[in-house]
């Protein structure tokens, strides 16, 4: 049965170091939710909390309406896949998937028949006589996932699952766990560090930074409408300039250093005013123009990379900050080091924060986080 | 550890702990510092410090135990050090064997090597009586300096070539490559790189080799004469004919005491210039042995472990030898064994297996209990008794047989001679060791699996019996059967805690050997060393590795 997990002002701390001050969370029934942030943000810390193996200071931790604070973490009936597998090396890889079954005192024959079921749905039957120090870092993947979605659990808690593997058994694990999820539709909580891991499995995301929850939504829309500039830094690159906004004949311009103006139709009503702004635009919102008589901003091509399908070009503006531009690689040249060039911005896409960076003024942000 | 502090089960065994290091640890040495300031009229002086500092043939048996032990330390360093690198990097024939062999020589009791020597090289030896008699060569004497300087080596060479060798596996190959690369090879190599990088062990070998020959008790009373170590004064001044002071050995212990204390901080303090880790991916390939260069390795290796092991073949041979007294006659039988019979053998080999038996389970329970409650537990009062159950590593079996004596010997706790008071002492004494090999063990045991335990539905105690413990099983055991070995060839502290009723077989042949029954004494030694090769078989066969943990 899968439960809604409900956190409520939830506080940690090591002695007087405060790691997380105060967070509110939701995680819906059923879904794929990740934990997403820098070393150190606290998202390990709060999944161990959910877990039972951190202390919880302050705050409710509610799974559905029970609330387990105080509940024994082998009481909670959760299935948690470790960075480094935690599979017991003196079991077979039998003996670890019916562990957990073992401990729910089911019956012997149901035992094996459930713990054969998840081993045969991980791919992992054809090893189950065997010593875990005899299986690649993958297979020890695929027990570990079994041992824990066989107990069935109400809650699926992954910590930073694939950081041991190579880079293609991550993306084809990332793939496989995704599916799995789907098809049990266990309410999981996932961590990890890694942004595209996170976009490729989440139903949604909560970006994390020193313990606050900076932004909770989908992939796509803390990909394009980040809630503040921390965010839209740590998903995916962005260009970061400062920039002025100008109310001119009632229409919302925006204003570069180098006095480019471009008209913006989506800021909310409440940052219509002349202000100092900060402009966030990924490599892709950079328009590339090599018409140098076109309006624009006047850059110099500094380098450029070719990477097959898209290009990458980095330049430095006329106001002397520097900029990546990512473009689709096109059949004719590749535009030389030094050649002059205007950049204009894609205005329906770029992001634009407050001057100090805590919020985003566009419309279209969804930040389900409550104290955002 | 979720929520609130709990009362857990592990302050219970916490402090029980505590409660028995006290009693038959801290309460004893308290008594020996006690015994050591402390007058029989009851007044506080120094005086038994002075008496030692104020003659130069006590205070030289302290100059006389350091100089004998830094050479043999040293010597055994020489001599260990090369024959774990011909071991560890190339390719020497019959390799296996020499490792057991090896092994089976520093875990002989070491007054069995002593005795066996003097068989050889003493007055009566037969190498010396052929060499005199054929060849018209004085050996000189092997007793004094000299001898307890090649008895001791010999014997204690191998712990450096078994910690060096495992200092050498975990050299990575392509740190070897690496600095072939850039043109370092050889021998610049060798001192550049391979035992720069193995510094740590090679000082953890050198203190473990120094506390060994400090404390050792048997070599140097057998072979000692006129060159008297501090262990042999310990033992006289306590038990001996001629005197029998009580305080003056107490002083003498915590003289003791504080020398090794000396040397285990300044061997702290030098490894602590030399801290790095490394784990090898890719071990070191051994190379082919070939030429000049490869004949001289193997001679190296195979004449060295033959020497060492020389005195214990050469001891079986003596016991099947006729034998009156000290004087043995041509032709073989069982007579010796027919002695043996009489002088107590069954009850020794009871006495040893049992004793052996329940020092080690109570080991093993302490080391394991010790190991969580440091880990995973680490508190003040954990890490005391950490500390407290580390003391006895720096300290003499000698003085830790005194101190239980002397605490235990008079009522309420009169438990001298007794069966209890041997498993105590043994327990003391080699705790350290199998404790330390547990900690570590358990510290490369990452946490998370015995979470993965418990968010699977196991009790905490349900997880620490079938996960925790069963994954420190293979660390433990292999320290174990190694500690089972020194418990059966302990000495020094069961000399004088002995009686006839609980008489070992180590101390059996002691006895033997003091009162000049040769014959007997072979006999006893025989069947000891046998009892030592299976028990090591056994480990070598139980732990399917070369490694050895000690």
């Amino acid at each position: 049965m899968s439960v809604t997990i409900s956190i409520k002002n939830a506080l940690k701390k090591y002695g007087d170091n405060v790691i997380i001050p105060d967070l509110n969370l939701e995680i819906k029934e059923g879904e794929f939710f990740t934990l997403l942030g820098p070393s150190g943000c606290g998202k390990t810390t709060l999944l161990r909390m959910i877990a039972g193996f951190n202390s919880i200071e302050g705050g409710d931790f509610f799974f559905n309406d029970t609330r387990i604070n105080d509940l024994d973490p082998a009481k909670r009936n959760i299935g948690m896949v470790f960075q480094n597998y935690a599979i017991f090396p003196h079991m077979t890889v039998r003996k670890n998937v019916e562990f957990g079954l073992k401990n729910k005192k089911l019956p012997k024959d149901q035992v094996k028949t459930q713990a054969e079921k998840f081993m045969a749905l991980m791919h992992v039957d054809e090893y189950a006589e065997r010593l875990p120090e005899r299986l690649s870092g993958g297979q020890q993947q695929r027990v570990a996932l079994a041992r824990a979605l066989c107990i069935e659990p109400d809650v699926l808690l992954f910590d930073e699952p694939l950081s041991n593997l190579d880079a293609k058994l991550r993306v084809e694990m990332r793939t496989v766990i995704k599916n799995i999820q789907h098809s049990v539709g266990i309410t999981t909580v996932y961590v990890t560090h890694d942004q595209e891991e996170a976009m490729a499995v989440s139903d949604r995301i909560a970006v994390m930074n020193a313990g606050v929850i900076q932004h909770v939504g989908t992939p796509k829309n803390i990909y394009q409408r980040p809630a503040n500039l921390f965010v839209s830094t740590f998903i995916g690159r962005s260009n970061v300039m400062n920039g002025k906004l100008a109310i001119e004949d009632g229409k919302t311009m925006l204003v570069t250093p180098s006095g480019y103006k471009a008209e913006m139709v989506n800021v909310l009503d409440q940052y219509k005013q002349d202000q100092d702004v900060i402009m966030s635009i990924r490599p892709e919102e950079l328009i590339l123009n090599r018409d140098v008589n076109a309006e624009g901003i006047t850059a110099t091509v500094d380098d450029c990379v070719f990477l097959g399908l898209m290009t990458h070009y980095f330049v430095h503006l006329e106001s002397g900050e520097e900029a990546e531009i990512i473009q689709e690689s096109s059949i004719d040249s590749i535009i030389e080091p030094g050649t002059k060039i205007k950049l204009t911005l894609n205005t329906e896409k770029i992001n634009i924060f407050t001057a100090d960076g805590s919020a985003n003024m566009l419309t279209g942000v969804c930040n389900d986080c409550a104290n955002a | 550890m979720a929520g609130k502090k709990k009362f857990e089960i592990w302050t219970v065994v916490a402090l029980a702990l505590l409660a028995s290091f006290i009693l038959f640890l801290v309460y004893p040495l308290g008594t020996v510092l006690k015994e050591s300031v402390i007058m029989p009229d009851g007044s506080v002086s120094l005086e038994q410090f002075a008496k030692f500092f104020s003659k130069s043939y006590y205070v030289n048996t302290i100059f006389n135990s350091v100089k004998v032990t830094l050479s043999v330390t040293c010597v055994s360093l020489l001599l260990g050090i090369p024959i774990a690198y011909f071991y560890s990097f190339y390719k020497i024939k019959f390799s296996k064997t020499i490792f057991v062999l090896s092994i089976l020589c520093c875990m002989s009791a070491p007054f069995i090597g002593a005795y066996s020597w003097i068989m050889l090289l003493g007055r009566g030896g037969v190498i010396t009586q052929f060499l005199e008699g054929v060849v018209g060569l004085k050996v000189g004497s092997i007793y004094g300096f000299k001898g307890i300087l090649l008895v001791q080596s010999l014997k204690f060479f191998p712990l450096v070539f078994i910690y060096m060798n495992g200092a050498f596996k975990n050299i990575d190959n392509t740190l070897m490559e690496a600095s072939a690369n850039m043109g370092c090879v050889g021998l610049r190599r060798l001192k550049d790189i391979v035992l720069a990088l193995s510094m740590p062990t090679i000082l953890a070998a050198a203190l473990m080799v120094f506390m060994q020959a400090f404390a050792d008790f048997g070599t140097p009373m057998l072979l000692g004469e006129g060159y008297q170590t501090f262990p042999v004064l310990i033992y006289n001044q306590y038990l001996g004919e001629t005197t029998n002071n009580y305080n003056f050995a107490a002083a003498l212990a915590v003289i003791a005491i504080i020398v090794t204390a000396i040397v285990f901080f300044f061997q702290k303090w030098a490894t602590n210039r030399f801290k790095f880790s490394m784990s090898a991916l890719h071990p070191v390939e051994k190379k082919e042995a070939k030429g000049i260069k490869g004949f001289f390795m193997h001679l190296y290796c195979y004449v060295l472990v033959a020497i060492a092991f020389m005195p214990q073949l050469y001891i079986i041979y003596l016991s099947f030898r006729n034998c009156k007294g000290a004087i043995f006659h041509p032709g073989y039988s069982l007579v010796n064994y027919q002695q043996a019979l009489k002088k107590l053998l069954w009850r020794s080999i009871k006495n040893t297996t049992m004793m052996g038996i329940l020092s080690l389970t109570i080991i093993i329970v302490i080391a394991v209990l010790i190991a969580y409650l440091v880990v995973r537990r680490a508190n003040t009062l954990n890490n005391t008794i950490d500390t407290i159950a580390m003391l006895p590593y720096i300290m003499p079996g000698a003085v830790i047989g005194l101190a239980l004596l002397m605490a235990f010997g008079k009522k309420p706790f009169a438990l001298t001679g007794t069966f209890a008071i041997m498993v105590i002492a043994l327990v003391i004494r080699r705790l350290p060791y199998t404790s330390r090999s547990a900690t570590a063990t358990l510290m490369h045991i990452s946490l998370s699996i015995e979470e993965a335990a418990i968010s699977l539905g196991a009790s905490k105690l349900k997880t620490f019996i079938t996960i925790t413990v069963p994954m420190m099983a293979n660390g433990i055991l292999s320290g174990a059967i190694l500690s089972w070995v020194a418990i059966v060839t302990e000495l020094s502290s069961g000399i004088i805690l002995y009686n006839n009723k609980s008489i070992t077989l180590t101390m059996s042949t002691y006895v033997a050997i003091t009162r000049g029954n040769y014959g007997l004494a072979a006999a006893f030694a025989a069947i000891l060393t046998v009892v030592t090769t299976i028990s090591l078989l056994i480990y070598l066969a139980v732990s399917k590795s070369e490694d050895v943990n000690l």
